[in-house]
């Protein structure tokens, strides 16, 4: 909160330093604005931005460093016997300090050692926000004095101004970068660390998935074994089924919007359609597990049929009606940009509308198409909520549509939802399938937009 | 007729009609295909609909017990001192029950008098208390009060819980469905509106689960993600449209990366979330900021991606006119190109916004899916969001919990169709065509 608090002074600072550059910026030009290089107001930006700029870099440099230096410093003050203590009990005792200090529960016995500690921590914490706050209202207060000092009439404050802008809207444009950065780091970090504990070859090629790893050293059934193939082979079956329903639905829909509908009957059916894709995939979830599977359910019982109550099947379709907007949306933009002219010569030579659609307009928006499905299958692979609520979880080897399978999306969330420790095997396992998700549907994403571009050249 | 066929012209016409009519009957079912499949998507969203609707809508309504509750100064203030400690802890279901075995006199076993306690909440207490609390000179008096009706008597009403049953396979005795019949005929049960599930957080009976915790909590994680995605991709949008170099590789390098960030399955993001602001960064697990800061990530390409097509459909006259008369650079974009690019800028916003707020699974990692009663105060409180509270309640195994899922459902749909009702009238009253 007292951050806050800083925030604020930093900004009355700016506020005040923008009026003052402005006012002597103004008197210096002899109270006639026009001797200035730039409007008044930008000479007002320049100095607010020499307040504001350095005192945030280093408040943002302070708190990236601050904490872990207390910690340092409270430990190298503890008596050696426990300064010996492995990492991770130093970082259980360093947690109690902490919440001592706050004043929350602390899980062991409050012996004057901690006490001393934590008062320490306290003492440590307190000068430390009062330094940095001082430091930073002195950098403000210095930045608005020296910039002050520097105004004069010749100055060229707009280009500063701009050229200072426009480097923070070239940092803005690499944080996209930064975020692929940290998801491939993240990633691949404790994915390593997994397979430092499983050998990969374990993990793509074992058909046993049980991430159960035991609890005490005799239980039981909790080997924790990763083959991640029945989860592979799950994910797929269910991506499969969607596409089974969303391709021909999508596609043939998009036909239907490009080729047969009325431009009024358009604008009402492709809203309509897109509808299905804005609708939160924890309702489809919802949906698939209440109303879609027991159907199925029953329908199955009715022909004889012994269908599991989480069966791919209903999590399948369900996600099929999902993906059908992908599939129509994107193939609609591509059977619309097929030259008319193709369709004119076509119907000129006397063939009916279906043909001229299946031999002349699909064939020539295939390539389209095809990266139009491949983005709806890495939609489908990527998919989460609908398999949590609505597939199984326990890794089962079929490709029989009515039995429960388990996707790799189900087993992360299993895997991270719900207490965890976070160096076993079983949570970094989750990272590890997250990596595996993320690369696949990279290369499909990849594959996608290169077709799509290389078929939206050929026609334009 | 068949004395003329003999000719070969003619038969020749004749396979030529056949072949003729049956590409006609071709071309009629390839048409067909289409319609039913346009049909079949959207008899898919119909079936969705009223599917939720019909779940959901009696949870918009909620049976109350009308009863003549004596706030007895001997149970609630012993002492006679009114203090908000002894106000707070004394047994207030003592009060509620004590009518209620007035009414029905012939629960006189321990086990009946328990059945019947069970046809009233749990909050029941807690409403009294509130009550009093609010208002302490109210001890001593006699108030009607209404109270709410436990979760088995309220669906037996709503006609989930069916009467024609056998005994064994319904959560209600025929015991208590007696006495619910006494209640209705002698008019203690009103049917109201539902506040308590407006106006309420997330509670273990579901006559009591309220969206309101869920409902700030995702008005918390908006905010964050609004703040932080909407200028971060503005600034990239025009850094990338108005003063990249065109043709460097690392101008290709961030382009593709933003286009691979918009499809990159939201799951993933949230692990991010988790390696990075909270074991990394040390972030606090369950915050509505962190959940900000992840959605805000997520949404920033599919915001990016708008803004930029909307600033590229500013004509380049009006720049050149503005730099034509000795505007800068950055003085065109502020005073021209984002004004009138700002219509498609906020409806993209408006659009990813939208997606951000229905995301479930990036929140599920950062563990936002802890069970919240009370409000949150911050942003850096525990909290919820709307999606994962629908995904714990559908979790939930009691019957009253589907009814309060669908409803939930229903006002999340209902947040989304405005928000996309008021990108569509943006885009209608602002967007021009050069």
């Amino acid at each position: 909160m007292s951050l806050f608090v800083l925030l604020a002074i930093v900004l009355v600072i700016s506020v005040l330093g923008y009026r003052t550059g402005r006012a002597h910026a103004v008197a210096t030009a002899g109270g006639d604005a026009r001797n200035l290089h730039s409007l008044p107001g930008y000479y007002g930006i320049y100095v607010a931005l020499w307040c504001f700029v350095p005192a945030m870099l280093f408040a943002g440099a302070w708190l990236a460093v601050e904490p872990s230096a207390v910690e340092r410093l409270v430990i190298s003050g503890l008596p050696s016997e426990l300064r010996q203590l492995p990492e991770d009990q130093l970082g259980l005792l360093l947690n109690d300090v902490k919440n001592l200090a706050s004043g929350n529960v602390v899980s062991r016995e409050v012996d004057p050692l901690l006490e001393q500690a934590a008062a320490r921590y306290r003492s440590l914490r307190l000068t430390g926000f009062a330094s940095l706050g001082l430091l930073v209202i002195l950098l403000a207060v210095g930045g608005l004095v020296l910039a002050r000092r520097r105004i004069h009439p010749h100055l060229p404050a707009i280009y500063k101004v701009e050229g200072t802008v426009k480097t923070a809207l070239l940092i803005a444009s690499t944080l996209a970068v930064f975020t692929t950065v940290g998801i491939v780091l993240s990633l691949l970090l404790e994915a390593l660390r997994f397979f430092n504990r499983v050998p990969l070859t374990e993990f793509l090629f074992g058909l046993e998935w049980s991430p159960q790893t035991a609890l005490r050293e005799d239980q039981v059934g909790s080997s924790g074994t990763f083959g991640a193939i029945p989860l592979f082979t799950g994910t797929l079956l269910i991506s499969l089924i969607a596409m089974l329903v969303a391709v021909p639905v999508g596609l043939f829909s998009a036909i239907y919007l490009s080729e047969y509908a009325g431009s009024r009957a358009r604008t009402v059916l492709k809203p309509l359609l897109e509808i299905l894709a804005g609708i939160p995939t924890v309702v489809y979830g919802f949906f698939a597990a209440l109303t879609v599977a027991p159907a199925i359910r029953r329908l199955g019982e009715s022909l004889g049929l012994d269908v599991a109550s989480e069966s791919a099947l209903a999590a399948g379709c369900v996600m099929g009606i999902m993906i059908i907007p992908f599939v129509s949306s994107l193939s609609d933009d591509v059977i619309r940009a097929v030259p008319q002219g193709l369709r004119e010569a076509s119907l000129g030579l006397g063939s009916t509308k279906a043909e001229t659609i299946r031999k002349v307009v699909f064939p020539a928006a295939l390539p389209g198409i095809i990266g139009g499905i491949l983005l709806a299958f890495s939609r489908a692979i990527g998919e989460t909520m609908i398999v949590v609520m609505a597939a199984g979880l326990a890794a089962n080897l079929t490709a029989n549509p009515l039995e429960a399978v388990t996707t790799v999306t189900v087993q992360i969330v299993t895997l991270l939802v719900g207490d965890q420790e976070f160096d076993s095997a079983k949570t970094l396992a989750a990272f590890a399938l997250g990596l595996m998700l993320f690369v696949v549907t990279l290369v499909f994403n990849v594959i996608a937009l290169h077709v799509v571009r290389k078929y939206r050249e050929m026609y334009e | 007729m068949s004395a003329v066929s003999a000719t070969s012209k003619l038969i020749a016409n004749e396979t030529m009609a056949r072949r003729l009519s049956r590409r006609r009957a071709a071309d009629r079912r390839f048409r067909w295909y289409c319609i039913s499949a346009v049909g079949f998507a959207l008899a898919s969203l119909v079936l969705l609909f009223v599917d939720i609707i019909g779940k959901g809508y009696t949870a918009f309504y909620q049976h109350e017990v009308r009863l003549e509750v004596f706030l007895d100064p001997d149970v609630i203030d012993p002492s006679g001192t009114r203090d908000t400690e002894q106000l707070s802890g004394a047994d207030y279901a003592l009060l509620w029950r004590r009518p209620l075995q007035q009414l029905f006199p012939d629960a006189d076993t321990r086990s009946a008098r328990r059945e019947l306690y069970r046809l009233i909440s749990d909050g029941a207490s807690f409403e009294l208390r509130e009550m009093v609390l609010e208002d302490p000179s109210l001890i001593g008096t006699t108030q009607t009060v209404l109270l709410p009706a436990a979760d088995d008597f309220g669906q037996l009403l709503k006609g989930h819980v069916k009467r024609g049953v056998p005994e064994s396979d319904r959560p209600i005795s025929d015991q208590q469905l007696e006495w619910i019949d006494q209640l209705s005929a002698a008019g203690a049960v009103s049917t109201v509106f539902n506040t308590r599930f407006f106006f309420s957080g997330d509670s273990r009976s579901p006559e009591l689960a309220g969206i309101l915790a869920a409902l700030v909590g995702s008005l918390y994680t908006m905010l964050v993600t609004l703040v932080l995605a909407f200028p971060l991709a503005v600034a990239t949008a025009v850094y990338l449209e108005e003063f990249a170099p065109k043709g460097r590789w690392w101008i290709d390098f961030i382009e593709v990366n933003i286009n691979n960030l918009a499809a990159v399955p939201s799951i993933v993001f949230g692990l991010l979330g988790l390696a990075v602001l909270l074991n990394l960064f040390g972030l606090p697990r369950s915050a509505a900021l962190v959940g900000g800061l992840v959605l805000a990530l997520m949404t920033l390409p599919t915001i990016i991606i708008a803004a930029r097509a909307a600033i590229t459909s500013v004509p380049p006259s009006i720049r050149e006119a503005a730099l034509g008369l000795g505007a800068t650079r950055m003085q065109v974009i502020q005073h021209h190109v984002l004004p009138v690019a700002m219509p498609g800028i906020l409806t993209g916003t408006i659009i990813g916004m939208a997606r951000a707020l229905g995301e479930t699974a990036p929140l599920l990692m950062i563990g936002m899916v802890a069970f919240i009663v009370d409000v949150p105060s911050t942003p850096m409180d525990p909290a919820t969001a709307l999606p994962v509270q629908v995904f714990l309640w559908a979790d939930s195994p009691e019957r009253g919990f589907v009814e309060k899922t669908s409803a939930a459902i229903l006002v999340l749909l209902a947040f989304l169709l405005a928000m996309n009702a008021l990108a569509i009238f943006l885009r209608q009253r602002w967007e021009r065509t050069w």
